[in-house]
């Protein structure tokens, strides 16, 4: 009963959005749209479960007063603070969220993704010490990209952002295609397998 | 943007940057406050973008009342939180699993497969088109493991190789210079906002 409802759920739910694709008429095409407003609502309760976890996990922390609770305090004050001003006051131009979204979330994440910079740069300087025929190529391009598109690039010769082009436009294509098609031969593999059954990891352990 | 929230913006940009020396107290409350006002930004979003225009409106003001079904799913959801009834949750989550992996069937076989295969397939009268299928059908090569990389097969996906050494090559490349230009940001944020020392 635990395990099969949910199998037969999934088989449902999947077939019938495989079917509407292929005969959009009714019911099948009105249940396609049900299902996708269904998901949406049912992924935005999934998210309050997510929040609720954090909650759950960082208010132990405080509570057994670990190591570093200070921080869950914060984390869950930042939390409270954009939750509560963005429901009750909006989330419009000049409304207090937007004044945190601005002031806060901008700079902090701006900061942590151009902090990668310095990472990106001492990773990919360990990994071109390899010397092999494929960093070399990995390098090369890279670099040819990099130079193609900054103004550096013309002056230090002018058909590298030609030479630049060349690369994004066909090598990177191939292999940007080789990987796209690989991918689309993955999730219709697994969902196939999701959708009879025969995957059924997401539903957990135990065997009821 | 007002001189207090200038302050804080630059007070927060230079706790992060702080763990460029190494890790201290400063990043992590900026690290803890960044999580934090992440999650409600999501929460405060989900509920403006999704939950109101999908549930609310249609099932109080319109009358709309199959949507009880997706409400009660939703409520089995969070019963996840709860271990000795958490096994409800499985009905919620097998729906939306099986509703993505229909979905996503047909739209990667669409998308991602077909539209590719067709635009790899272009008639062989230019250098471009050929390096495309040359590189397309070699790192599919390279992806297919259920026989072994040896003799012609092996050199195959060893060009295969190459291709996909360039496309990781360029990304790389892309993902420096995004990067760079949010550290530039940054620093003109620093410079010219906060300190006024740049025009």
């Amino acid at each position: 009963m635990r395990r099969q409802v949910p199998l037969i759920i999934t088989f449902i739910a999947g077939t019938i959005m495989i079917i509407a694709y292929f005969i959009p008429r009714e019911p099948f095409g009105g249940l396609r749209q049900r299902f996708s407003v269904w998901f949406l609502i049912i992924a935005a309760f999934a998210l309050i479960l997510g929040i609720g976890n954090l909650i759950k996990i960082h208010g132990k922390r405080i509570s057994r007063q670990s190591a570093g609770w200070g921080y869950s305090v914060v984390l869950l004050v930042g939390l409270a603070a954009m939750s509560v001003l963005g429901i009750g006051w909006g989330i419009e131009r000049s409304t207090p969220f937007h004044y945190l979204f601005w002031n806060m979330q901008i700079p902090l994440s701006a900061t942590m993704f151009a902090l990668l910079a310095f990472f990106v740069a001492s990773a990919s300087y360990r990994a071109f010490r390899i010397r092999s025929f494929e960093a070399t190529l990995l390098l090369a391009a890279a670099v040819v990209v990099m130079l193609g598109r900054v103004p550096l690039g013309n002056l230090l010769w002018p058909r590298l952002p030609a030479v630049a082009n060349w690369i994004m436009t066909f090598p990177n294509t191939a292999g940007q295609r080789a990987i796209m098609i690989g991918i689309a031969l993955g999730v219709v593999s697994s969902s196939l397998r999701i959708i009879l059954g025969i995957e059924r990891t997401y539903l957990g352990g135990g065997q009821q | 943007m007002t001189t207090l929230g200038v302050w804080i913006a630059a007070l927060l940009t230079l706790c992060i940057l702080s763990f460029l020396y190494k890790d201290n107290p400063f990043y992590k409350f900026a690290e803890h406050l960044f999580v934090g006002v992440s999650a409600g930004y999501v929460v405060a979003l989900t509920y403006h973008n999704t939950l109101i225009p999908n549930l609310f409106v249609p099932l109080l003001k319109q009358g709309d009342y199959i949507l009880i079904i997706p409400l009660i799913l939703g409520i089995m959801m969070l019963l996840r939180l709860f271990p000795k009834v958490g096994w409800i949750s499985r009905w919620p989550l097998a729906f939306i699993v099986g509703v993505t992996a229909g979905f996503w069937l047909i739209t990667y076989l669409q998308s991602n497969g077909l539209v590719q295969i067709r635009e790899t397939l272009r008639p062989f009268n230019s250098l471009g088109n050929i390096v495309i299928a040359i590189g397309v059908l070699t790192g599919l090569t390279y992806f297919f493991f259920s026989k072994e990389h040896k003799g012609v097969f092996g050199k195959t996906a060893k060009v295969g190789i190459w291709f996909l050494m360039v496309t990781f090559g360029a990304s790389f490349g892309y993902t420096v210079m995004a990067r760079i230009s949010l550290l530039i940001g940054r620093m003109h944020f620093l410079l010219s906002d906060w300190l006024g020392l740049i025009k």
